[in-house]
């Protein structure tokens, strides 16, 4: 009986209509369409690359690495005369890397600290919590957060805008990113290379700082460079908080200048906006410098 | 559980009613009573889950890194019992070497076999650590091959010679015990062979502990050996009276492959 159902089936499976031109054609719609998608989202990203190479080049000059920016008369009378806008954004280029030094400063040390927190307790409900926590600072929008150390730090502590609440502010961007990464990287380590190092006697501190730290210490890197790339273009937080400044300062209670608040600023005078290219220009290469510095360190590491 | 002849050989390790539980009722070990000999090979064995790696582990307090867990009873290393010692005190005189090789991989070569004394932060002479690298290296017969890369990371060599490295680690705390938790059920027979002459070579200084899931291994090279059954010690004897007359049904029955 079995076998004549058997049969059956069978015959009636291989007559089944081949939909063979059809499922081809289908095929072929699909990965066109794939490809045609990805065609026009890289062409994107050349065109903005593209955009900006070409008006902003020929700003980039020795000029624009070491002099401040000009006032709006000069850079009128140099748009009218035909010439290149004199001075450049290095007040700028010095207040972001002063900024994101100080805020690297508090964040890594509390980031890290944390992460290996989460890493160690990662079952208890406490550490739940806080990784709930670090995900709503990671939602809050930049601007709120530039707000509210307007009150803590600008209001209160530095009595006016100022390096320090400009770099608070960035600090608790970068906190969230730093946690995760950190917590994912120490995760990625085997429980044997811990384990060797209790049996030799190792106490626990020890254990994470000199076995654990280095053994993750490229997945921590890249995630600190990826939060400083992340911040550096940051603009609402540091209207709120360091406002700007049209000369380089190293007083960490005065405000400072940063690139993106200069773009901001170039945009809205109509005699500057040439210098918005250049501006951006830099910040985009400079971002993307610091990706490939981490991808470059991520592939270095896995020999 | 019948010990004979072994009584009349000096015991280093002596476990007294040890109950090992994860989570308040399943008992991984039930009250285990057994002395460990100086200078031989103890092989626990048994089918898996029968708690011969809790058993283990208990020896140098690494199975406290479970989560709930809860140890009743004693053991003695010379006459003091190890659960009022220090661990770190206690792991630099029973040293442990895993089932998969685990150097550190970001150390070098050198680095590792010291390892012990710089995560300790035990300070010592150049000389006094080239000496501690070469005579651990030379015992466990790898100072030949890696002798002219010292400073190299260990990630040329190959498994068994990784794990040669693991045990020249351990041993350069020169410990009373090392344990040894199916060192070789991750290389291949070769590498397996060269171990396994090794451990007969080490057991003149050093006392050995080791759980294998090889039957064979354990009849080729211990001493003396337990065989473990849903965390009872069921049989303990010396190697040769187990594998030709055990005394317990269950032994006869595992050593002849019936299950297991």
């Amino acid at each position: 009986m079995n076998q004549t159902n058997t049969l059956e089936v069978k015959k009636r499976i291989d007559n089944i209509p081949d939909k063979f031109i059809g499922r081809n054609l289908r095929n072929r719609l699909f990965l066109g369409a794939v490809i045609l998608f990805s065609v026009i989202t890289i062409s994107m990203v050349f065109l903005i690359i593209g955009t900006m190479l070409f008006k902003g080049h020929n700003q980039i000059n020795w000029a624009f690495f070491t002099q401040t920016p000009p006032n709006t008369f000069e850079a009128m009378m140099a748009k009218s005369s035909g010439k290149l806008i004199p001075g450049g954004i290095v007040n700028g280029i010095l207040g972001s890397l002063y900024l994101v030094s100080i805020a690297s400063i508090i964040a890594i040390p509390f980031g890290v600290l944390i992460g290996i927190y989460l890493y160690e307790n990662s079952k208890k409900r406490y550490a739940g919590v806080i990784r709930d926590i670090t995900d709503i600072l990671q939602g809050v929008p930049s601007i709120v957060i530039g707000l509210i150390v307007y009150l803590w730090v600008v209001v209160h502590v530095s009595h006016g805008y100022s390096v320090l609440a400009g770099s608070v502010a960035l600090a608790l961007m970068m906190l969230p990113l730093i946690i995760r990464s950190t917590e994912e990287s120490l995760k990625m380590i085997p429980d044997t290379l811990k384990e060797a190092a209790i049996a030799l006697g190792t106490p626990y501190y020890k254990v994470v700082l000199r076995v654990l730290i280095p053994t993750s210490f490229t997945g921590l890197i890249t995630g600190i460079l990826l939060a400083v790339s992340r911040i550096l273009g940051e603009t609402a937080p540091l209207m709120l908080t360091t406002l700007g400044n049209p000369s380089i300062n190293w007083n960490i209670v005065k405000p400072v200048s940063a690139v993106p608040l200069l773009i901001w600023q170039f945009y809205n005078d109509p005699n500057m906006v040439d210098l918005i290219w250049s501006s951006t220009l830099f910040l985009m290469g400079f971002v993307l410098l610091l990706n490939l510095l981490s991808k470059w360190i991520g592939a270095r590491r896995k020999m | 559980m019948h010990e004979t002849n072994m009584n009349t050989k000096p015991s280093i390790l002596s476990i007294e009613g040890l109950s090992i539980a994860y989570d308040k009722d399943k008992l991984a070990v039930k009250d285990v009573n057994a002395t460990i000999k100086k200078n031989a090979i103890t092989a626990i064995m048994g089918p898996s889950g029968c708690g011969k790696t809790t058993l283990l582990r208990a020896i140098n307090r690494m199975h406290e890194l479970y989560p709930n867990i809860s140890t009743q009873g004693k053991i003695k290393l010379y006459d003091e019992n190890i659960y009022d010692m220090s661990t770190i005190k206690l792991r630099r005189k029973i040293g442990m070497v895993f089932q998969r090789p685990n150097p550190f991989p970001t150390l070098s070569i050198y680095e590792n076999v010291i390892a012990g004394y710089k995560l300790n932060g035990i300070k010592l002479k150049r000389s006094e650590r080239d000496e501690i690298v070469e005579s651990s290296l030379k015992d466990v017969a790898l100072w030949e091959e890696v002798k002219n890369s010292l400073h190299k990371k260990g990630n040329f060599l190959s498994g068994g010679q990784q794990q040669r490295l693991c045990i020249a680690r351990t041993l350069a705390f020169k410990p009373d015990v090392i344990l040894l938790d199916e060192p070789t059920s991750a290389l291949d027979p070769i590498a397996t062979a060269k171990i396994e002459d090794l451990l007969i070579d080490l057991k003149e200084n050093y006392t050995i502990v080791l759980v294998t899931h090889n039957m064979s291994q354990a009849a080729r090279i211990s001493d003396n050996a337990m065989y473990m059954y849903m965390g009872e010690l069921i049989e303990y004897d010396e190697t040769t009276k187990i594998f030709t007359n055990p005394k317990n049904i269950s032994t006869q029955n595992y050593i002849t492959g019936r299950f297991g």
